[in-house]
């Protein structure tokens, strides 16, 4: 079941072709996304990055089958999102997408244990009890998994979340700043378990940030600026990334000027 | 996912038990209806079938007039019932002396058993029922065996207040000055099947029965048959039949119990009818209220909501865990609604028991179909009420749960308004057809109207409600300064919620309105009509219409100071209208009645005599007959006597729509009586002297009174409002049930605005000031449920007494009522903020701020 590393490094876990997205009309139209095309590997870890407003919560969201993007395609797990009724939607998120959120959104009323077997229960799978051992373990959860969120710390929250996210064995995890609010230690926490699910269980991981230590640990990082990609890095390092950033931040700055 | 609907159900114990509230008060109302309207079915089924021989040899006839409390002279000899009790089917024949018009006083001089169940006077004589037991059962004592001995059944004289060897007092129908008559009580006993249904048992010794109802002679009014082993109630009937005197018929047991089912079966049914139309408004009320609660609910929930179905919950499953959710709180709240039903219904008869109908505890138990119709009322009407709000849940994006700005779009009001508008227009035409004359009943028509309009009105209450809305902020302000804009605009901001949770009171107050309008009208046409017929200075009557002996007439014709007394008597009659007999009210009057009494003759004249009668229009279209012609009239007893028609007259209430000399009733067997007394003063005489005179003459029957006009007035009066006083107070428990609504919306408000509660305080608003923010937007709320309630109410009332201006001639408004409904609204609506003002304004100001 579980994906080796290296097992299909070059097929393409999710892709956008064109893809646009625009709020609004009028005076007050806002084109979020204009004009993306990007394939998304899969074994990979992938960052998505740029300033505010660029579009990188938007790509994610229609690439996750979250929003319907205005025009363009959407591809996850070589199925077109643009045909899809919101029932088939339903099952493809359930069954081939897991996400990591900001802030965390664990179900208040469920232990740690409910809430991360609570898509398979949602599908009416029975957990595979082995992967959900291993996948606990690795983040460090055990002692922990009777208790409700409110008894666990933010570090540990975004830990069942990334649990949750993985207990269902998806093609591909969209995190959507999943350090956003959290100290440094607890980063350092979840973006190494969001690393070796990539490492050891040839995971498919694709994360929203503007942290540029969250993005160094990623082996790819796609650059938005204006609804569009504008940069892409490989294997980066945190300088390059924050150089990068700099250099668009400056064109931002400049253009704003004009 | 169920493991997350109990979950979520038991995070939420406080606010889902307030909407719980509604559903168990609602079936807890429906339920005590039902039991105790069966337990009313089943006491009288007992006494009935435990009262009843295999046959019975009464008057002849299908006219009753023992609920009127008519007496006939037609009797049965000692002779004839040995012949019947010879033939070889019968086993016994009892005689039975059967008396009208007695009265059990208790030992502190008052009518036992107020003015509600009959009293039944008769001779005891061993006897037994159809399923072969005896019909009486001792329980304490014996039986009477000789005059001046008397029994009495043991609810009556426990409420006498009489032990056995005590003297009792009676009051009996004779011709004697002192219709006050004393015994000895040698025994207590009841019906068997139990209980008496609240009647007063008077059994006595044969002879002075005899000598009491039947002036002395040695006969009986009708005789209890015993079958033979092996026959049956038919051939017993028909073998005593062929024996029978004239004027006699033996019918069988069956038969005397389907009849006295079927009347008592109507009666029954209007009760249960009356009293399941208030249990099913505290339920529409109830539905409301847990429709808001839902609703609410879901808009806290959506970003738990979104959460699931990113997390790939299909629409159905977020629909289902909210529908679940609704489904185990109807179960919770239908389960306590039947036990409070129980509770209720013995409530229910304890409130009967003292309008003097007894209900034996016993039979007031939750029967299977009890149950079963509240488990699926409530759980129906629970479901109902939240599917919308269910639906909505389901519709939240999941794009919702990673974004801050978690508003569910609400579409605009426009399409609300436009099918309200449409079906406003559909009330109005529903309503206007009733009023033209629409074929079936008007008032089906105005109710399917008024239906449309009170519904709507709630659908349409966010926007129908803006104006009072904003006048409340408006005057808010100007006297609480910013805790009352603040309030204003709290109770503004949220228009859907605060129409919802107002539609609930709304719903109340527009029956009780309606019900205002039209007792207020009623009223005012009493006092119209009352101050057009009363043409004599005196009515003397019973409160119940029963018949009381002549004698009292005769003193009061002696009282110095009296002109004229008029005397009228009135029975069930039965007529021929179109083929099939038709039961109506007679009244038999003297000459005297047409001297104070100016009936408007349409037709002939009003001079009668004999065998002639005067009817009134309406009875004279029904009967298709004018001066001239002849109508046969059949008493109770069996006799026809075909009366000549010699006028016709306007309808009056002054007297029957068959009007006939009293020498009418004598020759058709009927024992005289008087049901009315009219009296005139003499020139001259002083009214307070004369009224104190006569009213000496009726201190021995304390429930007969001498009235004048101001006095009948208001004894007519306080009967519409005794009623009125009683609908309101079942209403009582729809308003009861609105306010919790209130309460629950106020506190998931309170607990939605948190984060706003503590940025107010932060800034420097008092806790004073909150709770005074807090109770005026609850005040805000029921004041608006009010004034949309009686501005539909009003407008219903008004409409069916147009339907109805035949019998309700004047309109009138209950103004000063719909102020005190206004200012209790007030009130409840600061009663229903106290408890999320405290807990409000305990909240701890940074907690409040940090939470998100």
């Amino acid at each position: 079941m579980t994906q080796q590393p290296g097992d299909a490094t070059n097929a393409v876990a999710a892709s956008a072709r064109d893809l646009i997205k625009v709020y609004g009309k009028g005076e007050a139209e806002v084109r979020a996304l204009d004009g993306v095309t990007v394939d998304l590997m899969q074994g990979e870890f992938t960052a998505i990055m740029g300033p505010s407003g660029s579009g990188k919560s938007t790509l994610m969201h229609c690439l996750a089958a979250l929003d319907t993007p205005t025009s363009g395609e959407a591809v996850v797990d070589g199925t077109s999102l643009g045909k899809l009724k919101d029932k088939d939607l339903t099952t493809l998120r359930r069954e081939r997408v897991g996400f990591v959120f900001q802030s965390f959104n664990l179900v208040p009323t469920l232990s740690a244990e409910e809430n991360i077997l609570l898509p398979l229960s949602l599908a009416g799978r029975k957990p595979d009890r082995a992967w959900f051992d291993q996948v606990v373990d690795a983040v460090g959860l055990r002692p922990r998994l009777g208790h409700r969120p409110s008894e666990m710390s933010g570090g540990q929250q975004q830990r069942v979340a990334c649990a949750r996210a993985l207990v269902s064995q998806p093609r591909i995890v969209f995190a959507d700043e999943p350090t956003g609010n959290l100290d440094s230690t607890s980063s350092a926490e979840v973006l190494g378990f969001l690393r070796r699910s990539v490492d050891e269980f040839g995971q498919t991981v694709v994360m929203v940030t503007h942290d540029p230590v969250a993005a160094s640990y990623t082996d790819r990082v796609l650059f938005l600026a204006d609804g569009v990609i504008v940069d892409e890095l490989r294997s980066p390092d945190r300088d390059q990334i924050l150089a990068k950033m700099a250099s668009l931040q400056d064109a931002a700055v400049k253009k704003a000027a004009s | 996912m169920l493991l997350l609907t109990w979950r979520n159900l038991l995070a939420r114990k406080v606010r889902l038990l307030m909407s719980t509230l509604a559903i168990v008060l609602g079936i807890g109302f429906l339920a005590g209806v039902m039991t105790f309207s069966t337990g009313l079915n089943a006491t009288f089924q007992n006494i009935v079938s435990g009262s009843t021989p295999d046959g019975l040899v009464r008057p002849a006839g299908d006219v009753s007039g023992a609920n009127a409390g008519v007496a006939t002279t037609q009797l049965i000899t000692p002779a004839d019932i040995d012949k019947i009790g010879a033939l070889p089917e019968v086993a016994a024949a009892t005689g039975s002396v059967d008396g009208f018009g007695s009265f059990l006083l208790g030992k502190d001089d008052k009518l036992v058993g107020g003015q509600g169940a009959p009293t039944l006077a008769f001779n005891y004589a061993p006897g037994e029922n159809m399923a072969g037991d005896e019909v009486l059962e001792l329980s304490q004592g014996g039986w009477p065996e000789k005059p001046g001995e008397v029994t009495l059944d043991t609810s009556s004289a426990e409420r006498g207040g009489y032990d056995i060897g005590d003297t009792v007092t009676m009051i009996v129908p004779t011709e004697v000055q002192d219709p006050r008559r004393t015994f000895t009580l040698v025994g207590t006993a009841d019906f068997n099947g139990g209980g008496t249904a609240g009647a007063t048992l008077v059994l006595l010794d044969t002879s002075e029965a005899q000598e009491i109802f039947l002036g002395g002679e040695d006969a009986f009014t009708s005789v209890a048959l015993t079958a033979a082993d092996g026959v049956s109630q038919t051939q017993l009937a028909d073998a005593a039949d062929a024996v029978v005197p004239g004027g006699f018929t033996a019918v069988t047991g069956d038969k005397v119990v389907k009849e006295t089912q079927d009347q008592i079966g109507q009666f029954l049914d209007v009760i249960s009818i009356f009293l399941t139309t208030f249990a099913v408004i505290a339920i529409v009320v109830g539905a409301f209220i847990i429709f808001n609660t839902f609703s609410i609910l879901v808009s806290q929930r959506v970003r738990e909501s979104a959460l699931l179905r990113a997390l790939g919950a299909s629409k159905k499953q977020v629909t289902r865990s909210v529908l679940i959710e609704a489904f185990l709180m109807a179960v919770v709240g239908a389960t306590l609604g039947l036990l409070l039903g129980l509770g209720l219904s013995r409530l229910l008869a304890g409130l009967f028991r003292t309008f003097g109908l007894d209900i034996a505890g016993d039979v007031l138990t939750l029967t299977p179909f009890t149950i079963i119709a509240g488990y699926v009322v409530g759980i129906l009407v629970t479901m109902v009420a939240a599917f919308v709000p269910a639906r909505r849940a389901a519709k939240v994006p999941p794009v919702a749960a990673m974004r801050d700005d978690l508003v569910v779009q609400e579409k605009g009001m426009g399409r609300r308004l436009v099918l309200g508008s449409i079906a406003m227009a559909v009330g109005v035409a529903l309503a206007a057809a009733g009023l033209v004359g629409a074929p079936g009943t008007d008032a089906i028509w105005i109710g399917a109207g008024a239906v449309i309009w009170v519904i709507t009105t709630a659908v349409l209450a966010p926007v129908l409600g803006h104006p009072v809305l904003v006048a409340c902020r408006a005057v808010f302000g100007r006297l609480f300064g910013t805790a009352g804009l603040l309030a204003g605009e709290n109770a503004l901001r949220n228009p859907r919620r605060t129409g919802a949770t107002a539609s609930a009171l709304m719903i109340g107050l527009a029956v009780v309105s309606a019900v205002g309008v039209l007792a207020s009208s009623l009223s005012a046409t009493n006092d119209k009509v009352v101050d057009d017929q009363f043409k004599s200075d005196f009515l003397v009557q019973m409160p119940t219409f029963q018949g009381f002996p002549s004698g009292f007439g005769d003193r009061m014709q002696d009282v110095d100071g009296v002109d004229l007394v008029s005397r009228q008597q009135g029975t069930p009659v039965s007529v021929d209208v179109d083929g099939t007999p038709d039961q109506t009210f007679a009244i038999g009057v003297d000459p005297g009645f047409f001297e104070i009494y100016d009936l408007t003759m349409i037709d002939g004249t009003d001079q009668i005599s004999g065998h002639q009668t005067l009817l009134s229009e309406g009875r004279a279209d029904d009967l298709k007959a004018g001066p001239g012609d002849t109508i046969d009239v059949e008493f109770p007893g069996g006799k026809k006597i075909p009366l000549e028609v010699v006028g016709v007259f306007e309808d009056t209430p002054t007297t029957g729509g068959i009007t006939f000399p009293l020498s009418v009733l004598a020759d058709a067997g009927i024992k005289r009586s008087d049901s009315t007394l009219s009296i005139t003063l003499a020139d001259g005489a002083d009214r307070a002297t004369v009224k104190r005179d006569l009213e000496d003459v009726v201190k021995d029957l304390p429930i007969l009174s001498v009235q004048d006009k101001e006095e009948f007035k208001e004894l007519i009066s306080g009967q519409v409002n005794q009623l009125l006083y009683v609908i309101y107070g079942l209403l009582a428990l729809a308003v009861v049930i609105a306010v919790i609504g209130i309460v629950n919306t106020l506190g998931l408000s309170v607990l939605e605005r948190t984060r706003e509660i503590g940025l107010l305080r932060a800034v420097g608003l008092s806790r004073r000031k909150l709770r005074t923010m807090i109770t005026l937007e609850s005040v805000a709320i029921a004041l608006l449920g009010a004034v949309l309630g009686m501005v539909v109410g009003l407008v219903i009332g008004v409409v069916l007494r147009q339907s109805l201006k035949d019998d309700l001639t004047v309109l009138s408004l209950p103004v000063s009522n719909l102020l005190i409904f206004l200012v209790v609204a007030v009130i409840f609506g600061v009663l229903a903020a106290i408890v999320p003002a405290i807990r409000a304004s305990r909240m701890k100001v940074l907690a409040a701020i940090a939470t998100e």
